[in-house]
Order: structure tokens, then sequence, then C-alpha cells
């Protein structure tokens, strides 16, 4: 599990690359967390084109940097998520809080 | 017919989710799935595998046993701990209903489950524990798909 970031203006995108499941959900956490406290940010992106598998641990964990996040008043949206982790992400409604976008 | 069998145990330690899920995913390629049935049922895995991990051992050691049986197109697979289990099984499989809100843990494992698979079953093991029992059927007849 790899996480690449960058600032772009107030964006925060996030490249999320490899499998989340329970064994990186909390460096993924950790990692975020740290993140969104180093700078202030408008809004955050991430992108998960190259993470190839995510099961509901994976939905916790951004469920949770969502409410992080709303509570500084900071959207989070979800790019170019891969098949099986759209499947997913579709299944579980989470776009209603998140909403996908193609860049 | 077409038949076959497989069994696994594995400590119950989340490094090893990957390997499980893995493991049943290259036994299943036999029914030529296409990519997005791989996918469901490695997903499936992951989920009755975190269960065990997080829920019925609750962090502490453990083993889980996996075993997976085909016939002809059907893949069985079932998953079981030894751990505390379930008190009550309709409850748990209920969508967003988790016992570890604050773990940021989504409740959403048993609804993955039953999505992608054909068919699921949860039962408690005897002394101790839960058995999940899954199954999926692989279209034979799709276009493009299930072709060597």
């Amino acid at each position: 599990m790899n996480i690449q970031h960058k600032f772009n203006g107030g964006t925060l995108q996030i490249n999320l690359i490899g499998e989340l499941d329970e064994s990186h959900a909390e460096f993924v956490r950790d990692n975020l967390d740290e993140i969104f406290r180093s700078r202030a940010i408008d809004e955050v992106i991430i992108d998960l084109s190259k993470l190839s598998f995510m099961d509901s641990t994976g939905i916790g964990v951004l469920i949770g940097r969502y409410k992080i996040l709303n509570n500084r008043g900071i959207g989070l949206k979800i790019a170019r998520p891969s098949r099986p982790v759209d499947k997913v992400l579709s299944l579980t409604g989470i776009y209603k809080i998140m909403p996908k976008i193609i860049q | 017919m077409n038949s076959n069998y497989m069994n696994l145990k594995i400590k119950a330690i989340s490094s090893n989710e990957a390997f499980a899920r893995s493991v049943v995913g290259a036994f299943c390629t036999q029914l030529n799935p296409t990519l997005d049935e791989i996918s469901d049922i490695k997903t499936a895995v992951s989920e009755a595998v975190t269960n065990c991990i997080v829920h019925a051992y609750v962090y502490k050691d453990g083993i889980i046993e996996i075993e997976a049986t085909i016939e002809d197109n059907r893949i069985h697979i079932e998953i079981k701990d030894t751990g505390i289990g379930i008190q009550d099984i309709e409850q748990a499989r209920r969508p967003f209903f988790t016992t570890k809100p604050d773990e940021e843990r989504s409740g959403m494992g048993f609804t993955v489950m039953e999505s992608f698979m054909d068919m699921l079953e949860v039962l408690p093991n005897e002394p101790c524990g839960t058995i999940v029992k899954m199954s999926k059927n692989f279209d034979v007849n799709s276009s493009g798909a299930n072709q060597t």
C-alpha cells in the first residue's frame, strides 16, 4: 500500500495505490489524517484508479476521513475508482456523501 | 462432472487476508471466471476473513479455516472460526449494523458478501464461533466470458 499526495492550491490530491483491507487500514488512516493536518485545505480528492482492491474495511476508513473533513467544512470527492473498487463503493451508497468525479 | 476441493487453515491476522482471498481466487480460475467474478469472490472472502479477525477473535490468536468446493459451474465456500460467535445473526446481517462504531467499521461486510455472491448463510459453529457459507454460480454461456 502506497499513498501519494500533492497540493494544487487549496485542493489536496491523494493517490491510494495497492490494496486496502484490514491489514492497511491503520496505515492509510494515520497517514491521511497527518496529511490533512499539514496545511489549510479547501477540498480533498482521493484518486482510486490505482487501488486494485478494497473491501468494506476501506469503506469505514473513507467514511471516517469524510467525517473529519466535514467537521472542518472540507469537501471530499472520489476520482476514477478502479472497477472492483467502484462496485464496492456503489453498493454502499458512499457517492451520496463523497461524489465520484471523472478527471 | 467438474468437481474439486480445497482446504486452507490460516492464523487470524490481517496480513493473511490478501493471501486467503488470492488462494480462493486462484482456485476458482478453473471455472474460467470473468475478472468481475474473481473480484466478487475475493471481496466476499476478504469480508468473511476480516470478520473472523476483528469480531470473532478480536485481534487475538485464532485459526480461520477456509474450505471451497467446486461442483460443475458453482463454487461453494465455507469460512469457519472458533471465536466468540455472533449473538444476533439477523441483526449482524443488516446493512450498516456494527458492534464497533468507534473503530470506523462500516457495518457492510455481510451486505457485500450477500451482494457479490449468489447465496449467503451464517450459522453458529460448534462448540463456538461462526460458519459463513456462500456460493456463486458462474455463467458458462455469457459471451466473451468464462472461456479460455
